[in-house]
């Protein structure tokens, strides 16, 4: 098998939320003590993507899907592990050496409103990245290149002198897919790119990136918490709880066998037009936080399937024969799943 | 026989230094004991307009132009802001699009619920600490005492949501408007106070007003479906009927737009261009200029709406 464009080995992101000094103090056992608090959003992460597929990450809110991706983006620090591109690792290069790359990876984000620049125009914002990256190219070349990716887009080249107000909630989707795309990457990161948007601008949208990433032969991680956006556009999906991964699988695979208890949960949970019946699987208890991570397996306080092993171990990832990877001490053990 | 509620000929107008635009345009809606009805529609529609104006809270410079609302067979669309006020929160109870509507950051959760009820019912403090803690354990809080004492901030977003469904029914209201209650929430989550939403339209005989853009959750939750299209109510039946069987070019299109009602990977059906802004509302038909099924007279004349054989409102004059 070909190297895959995106490695993602072993990643671990926390963030200190101490705060000041005094927040530090905190009296325990008969004495003062410093303490920090963390936030341990994402956990030995490790997941590869191949040239020309969507991977989607999913999961719920807070679990840690925007992290990833900003750390795959070179714009957090990992703690540990590494993030490597076309085998090179980036994860440690300096601003100077991470610049090749930076053109080849894209990030879409997910609040149109907040995602572009209200003082900058359409023309600006869609320039200064070509100016910066290709200081070869000449003005007329720059504006052709805008005006091709305008209607590629589906936005009207006569609004280039426009600003971000002007525009409605898809029109400036369509704008931040413009800008992502204009230095023709190869890997597109998308973060909730459609959440924001009623479904009739979603459709428009997603059809926008399909058909993009196939006209381009474009590689997606696209972060997203709607799974019937998942089903639609996934080449392969990866499920991840509380900082973890509990299972990458093949999207068909995952949506007609989903074998993690959680993911089995959520899929379940999904409401579907035409359906009325809400027999969805029911999860004990609430999602603990990220700053007091559960021992074992991170899900085991919501699932009804939890054993003495499951509250101690950490289940490690195993390949299962059709290639789904999962990380579950009942699947590993072939017990019955509720 | 007489509804619950009855909302006839409802009008409401935003009075605008350009002038009065109309937000709600001769909406026409029921709702019958312990019946669920969904509001739908995208962004802009006038879903949370029609819901505030049922409980006379439209922000100014709103106000009700025409029409009128009855409920139990009195005209509270006449009613002093005092008269509303014995209604409001107790009789009909709204869930607000926005929970900081509903929760004070700075007081507790068990102060505001007491408050509530002082402020509707002649009890005591104690009595009404034992309503509240009921009503805790009724929307399933794990350890309902220690919430008494929380803040809201201290709250995860589902354990707030399920807080404020529980303020919601401690006057024991026979309606309760949900505006986008799971919005915020994740699938899990939601499909569990969809759960409970449903549950306590059946034990208790409530009627549900659940107003939201998902189609798929109100495909699960209710019994009928009034779909808004710039302030106006074009498509209105059984839920089953309408989405299965729907016969509005826009809510055809809508449903279609929806991912997994196709092959993945195929190509999503669109409706093009967007909803208009209030001000620039088109002649004739409002949809007109995305529809694609429209003929000349859509872009003059107003589709008066008709009833299919299925008892289907239709505002569309391909019908
Ligand atoms: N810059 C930061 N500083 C401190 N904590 C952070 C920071 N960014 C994220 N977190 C925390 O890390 C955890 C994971 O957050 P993240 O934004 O990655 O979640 P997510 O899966 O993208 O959620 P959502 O679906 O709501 O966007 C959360 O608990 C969040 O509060
Ligand atoms: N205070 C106000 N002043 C002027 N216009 C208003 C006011 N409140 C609402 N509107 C307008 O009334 C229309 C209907 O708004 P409403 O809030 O009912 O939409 P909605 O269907 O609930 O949308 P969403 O799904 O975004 O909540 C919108 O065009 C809105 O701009
Ligand atoms: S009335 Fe005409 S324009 Fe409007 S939806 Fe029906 S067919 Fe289309
Ligand atoms: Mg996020
Ligand atoms: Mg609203």
């Amino acid at each position: 098998m070909s190297t895959p464009i995106l490695t993602i080995d072993n990643i671990v992101k926390h963030f200190d939320i101490t705060g000041g000094f005094l927040d530090q103090i905190k009296f325990k056992h008969g004495k003062f003590q410093l303490e920090k608090t963390t936030v341990k959003a994402v956990n030995n992460v490790s997941l590869s993507i191949n040239k020309g597929e969507t991977l989607s990450v999913v999961g719920e809110s807070g679990c840690g899907k925007s992290t990833l991706a900003r750390v795959v983006m070179g714009l957090y620090p990992p703690n540990s592990g590494q993030i490597l591109y076309d085998g090179k690792r980036i994860d440690h290069l300096s601003h100077k050496e991470m610049l090749p790359f930076r053109k080849k990876m894209q990030m879409i984000f997910q609040d149109p409103y907040a995602s572009l620049n209200p003082r900058k125009t359409v023309q600006r914002t869609l320039e200064e990245p070509l100016r910066f990256h290709h200081p070869e190219m000449s003005s007329k070349e720059i504006n052709n290149k805008i005006l091709e990716i305008m209607e590629q887009v589906g936005v009207d080249t006569a609004w280039t002198k426009r600003f971000p107000h002007e525009f409605s909630g898809g029109q400036r989707q369509r704008i931040s897919i413009a800008r992502g795309l204009i230095l023709d990457p190869e890997l597109v990161v998308a973060d909730e790119p459609v959440s924001a948007l009623d479904v009739s601008i979603q459709a428009q949208i997603l059809n926008l990136l399909m058909e993009a990433g196939q006209k381009r032969g474009l590689t997606y991680l696209f972060i997203t918490h709607d799974l019937s956006v998942v089903q639609h556009i996934s080449t392969r999906v990866a499920v991840m709880y509380l900082g973890t991964l509990c299972e990458v699988a093949d999207s068909k695979i995952l949506f007609e066998n989903p074998r993690h208890p959680y993911t089995r949960a959520l899929l379940s949970a999904i409401p579907k037009v035409g359906e009325t019946s809400a027999k969805h699987i029911k999860l004990k208890g609430e999602v603990p936080t990220p700053i007091n991570l559960p021992p074992g397996c991170v899900f085991h306080d919501r699932c009804v399937n939890a054993n003495e092993r499951c509250r101690t171990d950490v289940p490690v990832f195993t390949t299962l024969e059709d290639g789904t990877q999962i990380a579950c001490h009942a699947v590993e053990e072939n017990r019955e799943i509720a | 026989m007489s509804h619950l509620l009855d909302i006839h000929n409802l009008e409401v107008k935003f009075a605008l230094r350009t002038g009065d635009i109309i937000a709600i345009d001769n909406v026409n809606l029921t709702l019958d004991k312990g019946e669920k009805l969904g509001l739908v529609g995208e962004s802009g529609a006038g879903k949370s307009v029609t819901g505030f104006s049922i409980i006379n809270l439209i922000s100014k410079p709103g106000f009700i132009s025409k029409g009128k609302i009855t409920f139990d067979g009195d005209e509270i669309s006449s009613y002093s802001d005092e008269e509303m006020r014995k209604i409001r929160g107790n009789k009909i109870s709204m869930i607000f699009q926005d929970p900081m509507m509903t929760l004070n950051p700075v007081f507790t959760i068990g102060t505001q619920m007491i408050e509530t009820l002082l402020a509707h019912k002649n009890i005591s403090k104690a009595e009404a600490t034992t309503i509240a803690l009921d009503k805790l354990k009724k929307v399933q809080i794990p350890s309902p005492e220690t919430r008494l004492d929380q803040y809201p901030h201290e709250l995860s977003g589902g354990m707030r949501q399920r807080i404020i469904i529980a303020i919601a029914l401690l006057t024991d209201p026979q309606i309760i408007i949900a505006d986008e209650p799971t919005t915020a929430l994740d699938v899990t989550i939601q499909a569990e106070i969809m759960d409970l939403l449903q549950e306590l339209c059946k034990t208790d005989n409530m009627s549900l007003i659940l107003i939201t853009h998902d189609l798929a959750v109100v495909s699960q939750v209710t019994e009928k479906i009034a779909v808004m299209y710039a302030g106006k109510i074009i498509e209105y039946g059984l839920t089953n009927e309408v989405l299965i069987n729907p016969q509005h070019p826009y809510t055809k299109g809508l449903i279609n737009s929806i991912p997994g009602t196709i092959e993945p990977g195929g190509k999503l059906y669109q409706i093009p261009g967007m909803m208009p802004t209030l001000s620039k509302i088109p002649s004739g038909c409002a949809f007109n200029p995305r529809c694609t099924e429209k003929k000349e007279i859509c872009e003059t004349a107003i589709p008066e709406p008709k009833i299919t054989d299925a008892g289907t409102m239709v505002a569309c004059h391909m019908i």
